[in-house]
């Protein structure tokens, strides 16, 4: 792995050298590294590009880093993987996509995450978005996570894209069980002329079961969000979304909840606010000694953080 | 310390919306001095109090501190060169901690230990703050203890406080009375907007501002006897309603 590679993985997955437990390093297209452990396999796709990581039920504190790096100039990839967790386990999953492009063409890694979660079990999956390099080639990235939440069970979902990544379509999709929970959180700041759009869409089969979408963001210069949550309330459940904004510059930002009870015991909220940064904030850290830049910067880093 | 020269400030663009907050204050502030600033809601006091800070910009006058002419100057500017603000309304923030609030206010690396003394003088348990945000789960009260916590962190040749006993109860009252009795013993200027009188009770001087004009300035001894005694009490007040 190059010192760019390594800088992505660094970004992406605050790794600084192979990481503990099972892991699945992808360069460039093709794995670089892996390594399987007791309870965790990882088994490459024969069918399509992507890999299958299963593991054993009551693997407990353990955990699965599966980053992507792309430094090709032009590289343009589709990635399916799928995650076979068992009964009463406690896992965390980190994946993540770093992009440096320095040339003219394109690059884009798109990829699907297929989560199939046993009963009683905890996974923590943590995502992050990075692009870097100089050259005028776009850095796209579109992911698409599914996830099939399973009794009693809850999945924690962490989502980061700070820099850099110039075009996104995110879609989340997910059903969760008797008892299941699902949580969303992500943190989006968007620059330049970048389009990020994301969508929930969460099936509440169970009864008892759970989800809350909470999205955090700022657009900057002239870019360009779009925030759609659909909760659907199918059983006695409850849900939750929640989009809060940030708009500077010349960016545009559309938020679109939407919740629908199909069930008389279904509890449903949704919250959106867009709005500048408050002057009363800049204020009160300018009256402590910050320029008015400063000030943005660390209202913006606290509200991302 | 502080000068303020002929000190004017408008508001309004049309002739017919144009109204005048403050109305040509002279005022000098002497080093050291705690000086609480009094009057009538709407009189003009808050507004007096964003004009030294730098958030208003006298229509015309200029101010001085300590020699310098920081009219021009930005709230930063303002800030660095040594005079705090304590809101009358505090700041909320998503995602910002006590903590980092405080350790900005102090304007260093702060330990938890040391960011937890300036709770301790404002009568807050820092264990249970310090590590919450500045945003809306902190009551009225709470945040407003924090915000003078950050004036303490600071630590500056002159503190301006709005208000700084609204929203607080009596216990933290008591304990505000000793901050601001601290700040002035290790020799700092205060200028404080009150109505209350235990606060007006320890200062050195008190200023009556009514309508926009400074109606009344001298030694606490001569000031609060007169805002206080028969019909004195209502004096400034009933000069506000003919005037209106």
């Amino acid at each position: 792995m190059d010192a760019i590679q390594k800088n992505l993985l660094e970004q992406i997955a605050d790794l600084h050298d192979v990481p503990a437990g099972a892991y699945n390093i992808r360069a460039n297209g093709a794995t670089a590294s892996r390594n399987t452990t007791a309870n965790i396999d990882i088994v490459t796709k024969e069918d399509k590009q992507g890999i299958d990581i299963v593991i054993k039920p009551g693997t407990k504190k353990e955990s699965v880093h599966i980053p992507v790096v792309l430094s090709q100039s032009g590289l343009t990839e589709m990635v399916y993987n799928d995650f076979y967790i068992g009964d009463d386990c406690d896992i965390t999953i980190i994946a993540g996509c770093g992009i440096h492009n320095s040339g003219d063409l394109m690059s884009k890694h798109d990829g699907i995450h297929t989560f199939f979660i046993g009963k009683n079990s905890h996974v923590k999956y943590v995502e992050k978005h990075y692009g870097s390099g100089e050259g005028t080639g776009e850095r796209i990235m579109n992911p698409e996570t599914v996830v099939h939440v399973g009794e009693n069970s809850f999945m924690e979902m962490e989502t980061v894209q700070i820099r850099g990544v110039d075009s996104t379509k995110r879609l989340t999709k997910a059903d969760v069980a008797d008892g299941g929970k699902l949580i969303v959180s992500e943190k989006l700041m968007t620059h330049d002329r970048q389009f990020a759009e994301t969508t929930f869409e969460v099936e509440l089969n169970g009864e008892g079961s759970s989800a809350n979408v909470i999205s955090r963001s700022v657009a900057k210069d002239d870019s360009k969000q779009i925030f759609l949550a659909k909760i659907n309330g199918n059983n006695r459940c409850a849900g939750h979304s929640e989009c809060d904004a940030i708009i500077m510059d010349n960016a545009k930002i559309s938020a679109i909840p939407e919740i629908n009870a199909n069930h008389l015991d279904a509890e449903l909220i949704h919250e959106a606010a867009i709005g500048k940064i408050a002057g009363d904030q800049i204020i009160k850290l300018m009256t402590l000694g910050l320029s008015e830049a400063e000030a943005e910067a660390q209202i913006i880093n606290g509200f991302l953080k | 310390m502080l000068e303020l020269k002929d000190i004017s400030f408008q508001v309004g663009d049309s002739a017919s919306t144009q109204k005048e907050i403050i109305k040509n204050i002279n005022l000098t502030i002497d080093d050291h001095k705690f000086v609480a600033i009094t009057g009538p809601n709407g009189g003009g006091k808050s507004t007096l109090a964003k004009l030294i800070m730098g958030i208003e910009k006298p229509t015309s006058g200029k101010i001085y501190f300590n020699g310098t002419d920081i009219t021009d100057m930005s709230i930063s500017e303002r800030a660095n060169l040594g005079i705090s603000f304590a809101f009358q309304q505090p700041v909320r923030f998503k995602g910002i901690k006590v903590k980092d609030l405080i350790t900005l206010a102090a304007g260093n690396n702060l330990s938890a230990a040391g960011a937890c003394d300036f709770l301790s003088k404002v009568g807050l348990c820092a264990r249970d703050y310090i590590n919450r945000d500045v945003d809306a789960s902190l009551s009225g009260g709470e945040l407003k203890r924090i915000e003078i916590a950050t004036i303490i962190a600071r630590n500056t040749p002159l503190s301006v406080f709005d208000e700084p006993e609204a929203g607080i109860d009596l216990w933290s009252f008591n304990n505000l009375i000793k901050v601001f009795e601290e700040l002035h013993d290790q020799e700092k200027s205060l200028i404080i907007i009150s109505h209350q009188e235990r606060i007006l009770n320890i200062a050195d001087e008190i200023i009556v501002i009514a309508d926009g004009n400074l109606k009344s300035q001298g030694p606490k001894e001569e000031v609060l006897p007169e805002l206080l005694n028969g019909t004195g009490s209502c004096k400034f007040y009933r000069e506000v309603t003919k005037t209106n």
